[in-house]
């Protein structure tokens, strides 16, 4: 059973990825980039990969389409034909496709139980991490203590994007001269059902964020998908409303210090371990059980990375909305 | 102090948002001075621990490897994070005027803030022990780039950023596929852990295809980011249209430590000696010979001198790779000596540029006419870094041409000795078309008032790179030291 | 040598050519920005395929799965974590792109790769 939906869905995925490479009409790519994300996400689900298949889809397929489509509003919705026929580029893919295949024969088959990867590093994972580190979610253990450095670094990479957006597509502080032009329409604010469908769910988007945030050790989540979720239902609110009432309930100065904040409250965290006598990150210093000490700092750095990633993903969408709206 | 490794890198890290919670630049550019600084001491203190006592480690969140990531400093790591964090400190000062006429003004936070993170990338790539945190923090030290260049004052920096962004994510995507399958052959991500899984389960010396192609994705997506011909499309466009500071940075520090990332796979993971490492070694270096010849000779055809300067520094990686292909001490020294040495070098000569810039406006080589009096310190230094570059005697470069030469020549390997020497004499004739346009040119009349000496703090930079030229040309001990003692490191591992 | 046990890394690797064909073959920056995006997702598909164990469930601790008479195996959480890491890396790095082809179609009116060189050599 497993296995047909398994194959089912690779067939999907595989002829999705055909029809964008074909495909010419920008908007249409998008979509189907879309529904490969979400293929992609039930494919991991089907994989046991629960907390990756959330985060893809929260990530992958919500907000990349929205920078996707807010990219592609600003600039073109067509693609040229290719003037000739990409022969070479046909012939690297499939040269890098051979070498792959090749690379896969030795590798075990899929689904064996006593393959290298899991007969090493793995079983101290998923046996003691329960007893040494606490939460149920083994990949919540290993994500935000026994790997905790690499989510710090990934912190950094979401920071990183976040000032980069702002640095290239300008400062969101350009303030609009008072009697310049009438105040813009709200977009979508004519559209009865969804402004009130809307009011009915921003607080009930926001809460499922801060559930998905807090019951990160005990089911799929964590801060990133929390952070994507709680930004979402911001940028709900912004589409409906208008990116200027959005501005004025959460402002892009505040969003610079959360984004900031967040940085610094992992790596504060991870200081004051060291204050404390330990190593860097070393949560085991932070209470008097070493196990308690371990649900604090996962509890800590897990609400600096949630923060970071809300802001920035705001941070994101107000960068593009703003551009759009001061070239137009 | 055992805390020192991770400080290294948390320094920059932490740095950068607080870079942001103030919106003055005065603020940002202090902030970016003082981490820098300090990181620089931190590598000093470190290299000292290391070559003294011996390597370092460190567990962070006090899990022991492979369970936790841990940092591992050695000889090779240190001399790689002295690269970096030295010039961070020299670019910071230099940055202060540099980047005040090329970003505007409400960017310069964001600017210093996303120079501190790629300085924080570089770091972390050159730390740590663990293959998958090299791959973040490689990540970070790009995008971060990618950003920087793109805020470069000319539209085509957008379109050189966006070309790197696309090679550049296709060679981490490749990076990423070869350590994937790296992990499934032996189920950890330490490099020691790595190398010691390979022997163990006796991965190494059986025909294995998987642990072939991770090694073939892994070389390739590390070709892309050090610029190894024919992957280099994107270096030229990139370091020409970055904003100065940006350029001198990159150009000394971002291609090495993807050598050092190569260095670590090859030589850590799969050591010396054996028949893979040996046809890996081979392959590498037809693109090696291949780089110095042809990029020193389109240099020579460049009007713009920091595209010339960019296709120089395609040629040196060259001789470093070459260095590194040659698999025996002597050539192992050369390579990893010259990323020091070119670090040095390029970094004058593109500080000189930064300085041409910063007066005249634009780095055509027209622009060039009688700068040799106008600015006087400023082409003196381009002067004894061209002198590096060529490899003349006295100067840091003359060392590693000679350390190439000798290696070369214990393989008895003729042709490649002709091609070094071939590539120097090229390297004269892109820095005399300089010197000479400089020097012996008479300037335009009216272009008399318009520029003078650049001013004090992108001297005195300038100056400290130049003196250190010399000074390493001279006493060669403290680099060559460390780099032979790293070369003891790789040869030695299994 | 497993053919049918294989099937899953050889959907991944052709997914993982077609994103890579989109990128270096398409001139659209737009577009191409979607094929690395593509080819990025297929490499997940690839180490996660690694970690999954046939007759497993996914590595939460719930009272039923302790409850179980036989030892309950879980995948391994290892490569979740990876990808967790990577998906977040690779939105990062599809968000700086899109930046830079709003600013560049913003300054040369076009985000065709052929039409922007020719407004670059012709200068």
């Amino acid at each position: 059973m497993e296995t047909t939906i398994d194959i089912v869905l690779l067939t999907f995925l595989c002829i999705t990825a055909i029809a964008i490479i074909y495909i010419r009409k920008l908007f249409c790519g998008i979509m189907l980039l879309g529904i490969f994300s979400l293929l992609s996400a039930c494919l991991f689900v089907t994989m046991d990969a629960v907390d990756v298949a959330f985060t893809e889809a929260a990530v992958g397929t919500g907000i990349s389409t929205i920078l996707l489509l807010g990219a592609m509003g600003q600039t073109n919705a067509h693609e040229k034909r290719p003037p000739y026929q990409p022969l070479i580029a046909l012939l690297v893919v499939l040269v890098t496709g051979s070498v792959l295949v090749y690379g896969t024969m030795d590798l075990p088959v899929f689904g064996t139980p006593d393959a290298p990867i899991h007969l090493h590093v793995a079983p101290r994972y998923i046996q003691q991490s329960p007893i040494e580190v606490g939460p149920p979610n083994m990949v919540t253990s290993v994500l935000a203590s026994y790997r905790g450095f690499d989510t710090l670094g990934e912190t950094a990479v979401i920071f990183t994007a976040g000032i980069a957006l702002v640095a290239l597509l300008g400062s969101s502080q350009k303030k609009r001269p008072p009697c310049a032009s009438p105040p813009q329409p709200a977009t979508l604010h004519d559209h009865l059902i969804l402004r009130i469908v809307g009011k009915m769910f921003i607080p009930l988007i926001l809460l499922f964020a801060l559930y998905v945030q807090f019951h990160g050790d005990y089911g799929p989540g964590g801060g990133f998908q929390a952070g994507v979720i709680f930004a979402s239902g911001i940028i709900l609110y912004s589409l409906i409303f208008g990116l200027n009432t959005a501005m004025r309930v959460v402002s892009p100065k505040a969003l610079r210090l959360l984004g900031s904040l967040g940085v610094l409250l992992f790596g504060g965290v991870g200081l004051l371990c060291i204050a404390l006598g330990g190593n860097f990150l070393d949560y085991n210093t932070l209470a008097a059980r070493p196990v308690d000490g371990q649900h604090l700092g996962i509890f800590l750095i897990e609400l600096g990375v949630g923060t970071t990633v809300f802001a920035i993903m705001v941070m994101m969408f107000y960068a593009f909305s703003l551009r759009g709206r001061n070239t137009s | 102090m055992i805390h020192l490794p991770i400080a290294q890198v948390i320094i920059p890290l932490l740095a950068a948002p607080l870079c942001l919670l103030f919106r003055s630049k005065h603020v940002a550019w202090t902030i970016a001075l003082c981490a820098t600084w300090l990181s620089f001491g931190v590598s000093i203190l470190l290299a000292i621990h290391v070559t003294t006592v011996g390597p370092l480690s460190y567990n962070i969140g006090g899990w022991p490897a492979p369970w936790g990531i841990s940092y591992y400093i050695d000889a090779l790591n240190a001399f790689v994070l002295l690269i970096v964090s030295g010039m961070s400190a020299l670019v910071l000062p230099y940055a202060k005027k540099s980047v005040e006429i090329e970003i505007d003004d409400p960017s310069q936070p964001y600017f210093y803030s996303l120079l501190l993170i790629c300085i924080t990338g570089l770091l972390g790539i050159a730390a740590t022990g663990d293959a998958f945190n090299m791959y973040v923090f490689l990540e970070l030290s790009s995008l971060s780039s990618y950003a920087l260049i793109g805020m470069g004052p000319r539209r085509r920096a957008l379109t050189a950023a966006y070309q790197y962004l696309i090679m550049g994510t296709i060679g981490a995507t490749f990076i990423l596929i070869g350590i994937g399958l790296l992990y499934s052959l032996t189920g950890t991500l330490n490099i020691h852990d790595l190398a010691l899984q390979l022997r163990v389960n006796d991965i190494l010396s059986s025909e294995n295809r998987t642990l072939l192609t991770a090694f073939a994705f892994l070389t390739v997506g590390l070709s892309l980011k050090l610029a190894l011909f024919p992957l280099h499309l994107w270096l030229p466009n990139a370091y020409t249209y970055a904003p100065s500071v940006v350029t001198i940075f990159l150009a000394a520090t971002a291609t090495k430590v993807a050598i050092y990332m190569l260095l670590r796979f090859c030589f850590g993971v799969i050591g010396n000696g054996t028949v893979f490492q040996m046809t890996l070694g081979k392959i590498i270096l037809i693109p090696a010979l291949a780089a110095i010849l042809v990029a020193s000779i389109v240099a020579i055809f460049q009007y713009d001198i920091k595209r010339m300067l960019a296709y120089s520094s395609i040629a040196q990686i060259g001789y470093m790779i070459l260095g590194i292909s040659f698999a025996t001490t002597t050539g192992l020294t050369a390579g990893i000596l010259h990323m020091f040495n070119h670090a040095l070098m390029k970094g004058l000569l593109f500080m000189v540029m930064g300085a041409v810039s910063y007066r005249v406006g634009s780095v055509y080589i027209n622009d060039f006419r009688g700068l040799g009096r106008k600015m006087p310190w400023t082409m003196s230094a381009f002067v004894i870094g061209g002198l590096s570059l060529m490899g003349v005697p006295m100067t840091a470069g003359f060392i590693s041409k000679w350390y190439l030469v000798k290696a070369a020549l214990e393989n008895g390997w003729w042709d490649v000795i002709i091609l070094i020497l071939l590539g120097s004499l090229l390297a004269v004739v892109y820095i005399w078309r300089v010197v000479e346009t400089a020097f012996f040119n008479p300037s335009h009349e009216h272009e008399e008032e318009e520029s003078g000496e650049a001013p004090l703090s992108l001297l005195i930079p300038m100056w400290s790179l130049v003196i250190a030229n010399i000074y390493f040309g001279i006493d060669t001990s403290l680099p060559l030291g460390l780099a032979q003692q790293a070369t003891a490191i790789l040869m030695g591992a299994n | 040598m497993n053919w049918v046990g294989h099937y899953n890394y050889w959907g991944a690797i052709f997914l993982m050519m077609s994103g890579f064909y989109v990128v270096i073959s398409r001139g659209n920056l737009i577009k191409k920005l979607i094929g690395l995006n593509i080819f990025s997702t297929s490499v997940f598909l690839l180490y996660i395929t690694m970690g999954k164990i046939k007759g497993a469930t996914a590595p939460i601790l719930t009272e039923a799965s302790q409850l179980t008479a036989s030892p309950q195996i879980y995948s391994n959480p290892l490569p979740h974590v990876l990808i967790l890491t990577a998906i977040v890396v690779g939105v990062a790095t599809t968000a700086v792109g899109l930046a830079l082809t709003v600013r560049i179609n913003e300054r040369y009116g076009t985000i065709e790769e052929d039409e922007i060189r020719a407004k670059d050599d012709s200068l």
